[in-house]
């Protein structure tokens, strides 16, 4: 029997008031359902992964967020990450306590990077996604914060290996060029980041049909790969694309 | 009544979330009597091994957990913990099985982070379950191959996946986040 460590597949629930959205290149936003009833048929799908982004993150709406995350946990067998606007090890606390498996960091980590070492401290690396949004700008992989608004003088591959460093589990690197363009995973700092790190990296931003998937995952060495609005609306259904990747000899759990 | 060991590692909810949801009463408990009476005894957990042994000793619940009759499952660091030895922070753990417990050399990404199958599976735990079958790690140390191995996976090199010994169970993948297939494994255990 060949034993092989399986290529995930991350459907992402952004959330906005309790209610899934997806975003256009991090600006124009539809509205996309019910985030529990989501990400139930996820998990009868076949999703690997959860990972949910409130993309509003705002003080009052952190009582919401942790509330949502417990009606998750009761109801799904798989595991899943929660981010959007975590500033604290407190943070963290009250949603792996709500049942988060997994919770993401971004504009936090890059403006404190000790936050991620104390999260790791606390909770174990295995907790600790850094999410990287980053953009070819210049000739240069750069990162942004502030959901995409915000550059940062950061290099991407520098950015990945310091946060590695600091205990970081896992990378979700999203490439906002093709972020919502469904023109494919930018391949290459995929490729460039998951070489050069030994934890596991989430590939995001592009996918548009099952050959972007196959394309990612044969042209980078990235354990898995995420996408929103083709599985929102249906354009890609998670069991045809798992027959279409392990027809095509990636080795995926179906 | 199944009784979850409450002590300093995380995941302990989503391991009753999965009972709740498989219609199993369960409590998270780290009261001595509760967990002697209890028909079944689960310690789940992410964490580390030297802090979570030392929390255990301080408040004998070693002993307990040693003297215990009922089956007992050990999820994630839960096997760990029933090793002889962990080199994280080189701790000295039950000893409930022979085996060391290593972490994995860096030749692949660390940690062993989502789903894979099985090289080898047998006894109760397994009813129902082929080898190809995925379960979902999370992982960077691995307990030996050793006799009271029931399932071995290979990341790597080749680890127990899942052990037994007398009424002594235990699983390195997460059960509780391993959808229909780590409902039948639960199952399984629950119903011994």
């Amino acid at each position: 029997m060949q034993v092989m460590l399986k290529k995930r597949i991350i459907p992402c629930l952004d959330i906005k008031e309790g209610r899934t959205v997806k975003g256009i290149n991090f600006v124009d936003i539809r509205d996309a359902g019910d985030p529990v009833e989501l990400a139930i048929r996820y998990v009868e799908e076949g999703a690997d992964e959860l990972v949910f982004l409130d993309i509003t993150a705002t003080v009052e709406n952190r009582k919401t967020l942790a509330s949502l995350v417990e009606r998750i946990a009761v109801e799904i067998n798989i595991p899943f990450t929660v981010g959007g606007g975590i500033n604290s090890v407190e943070d963290v606390g009250v949603l792996i306590n709500a049942g988060a498996d997994k919770v993401s960091v971004n504009s936090s980590a890059v403006r404190s990077p000790g936050l991620i070492r104390k999260i790791a401290g606390e909770f174990g690396s295995q907790c600790v996604v850094v999410a990287i949004d980053t953009r070819f700008f210049n000739n240069e992989w750069i990162v942004y914060v502030d959901g995409g608004r915000t550059p940062t003088p950061l290099h991407t591959v520098a950015w990945a290996e310091k946060a590695e460093r600091l205990g970081a589990g896992e990378i979700l690197l999203t490439s906002m060029n093709t972020d919502g363009t469904k023109s494919g995973f930018s391949t290459g700092i995929t490729a460039d980041v998951s070489k050069r790190l030994n934890i596991p990296v989430i590939a995001s931003g592009g996918a548009g049909t099952p050959e972007h998937f196959r394309e990612v995952f044969l042209m980078t060495s990235c354990s898995a790969a995420l996408a929103a609005s083709i599985f929102h609306f249906k354009e890609i259904s998670i069991p045809e694309l798992k027959k279409y990747l392990s027809d095509n000899n990636i080795n995926v759990r179906c | 009544m199944i009784a979850i060991l409450r002590y300093n590692a995380g995941n302990i909810r989503s391991v009753r979330n999965a009972l709740t949801r498989m219609g199993y009463e369960s409590i998270i408990t780290d009261n001595k009597d509760e967990l002697i009476r209890a028909e079944k005894v689960i310690i789940p957990g992410v964490g580390e091994a030297r802090s979570a042994m030392n929390y255990l000793k301080e408040r004998d619940l070693d002993k307990i957990i040693l003297s215990l009759k009922q089956p007992v499952l050990g999820i994630c660091l839960g096997l760990q913990l029933m090793c002889r030895f962990s080199h994280e922070r080189d701790t000295f753990c039950f000893g409930i099985f022979d085996a060391i417990v290593n972490r994995f050399p860096p030749h692949d990404k660390v940690p062993h982070m989502g789903w894979n199958n099985f090289t080898m599976i047998k006894g109760d735990l397994f009813e129902g379950i082929k080898t190809e079958d995925d379960v979902y790690y999370v992982h960077s140390y691995y307990a030996e191959i050793s006799p009271a191995t029931v399932a071995i996976c290979d990341y790597i090199l080749p680890f127990s996946s899942a052990m037994q010994k007398d009424n002594f169970y235990a699983t390195q993948f997460h059960p509780e986040k391993s959808a229909d297939i780590g409902v039948r494994i639960l199952k399984n255990f629950l119903e011994l």
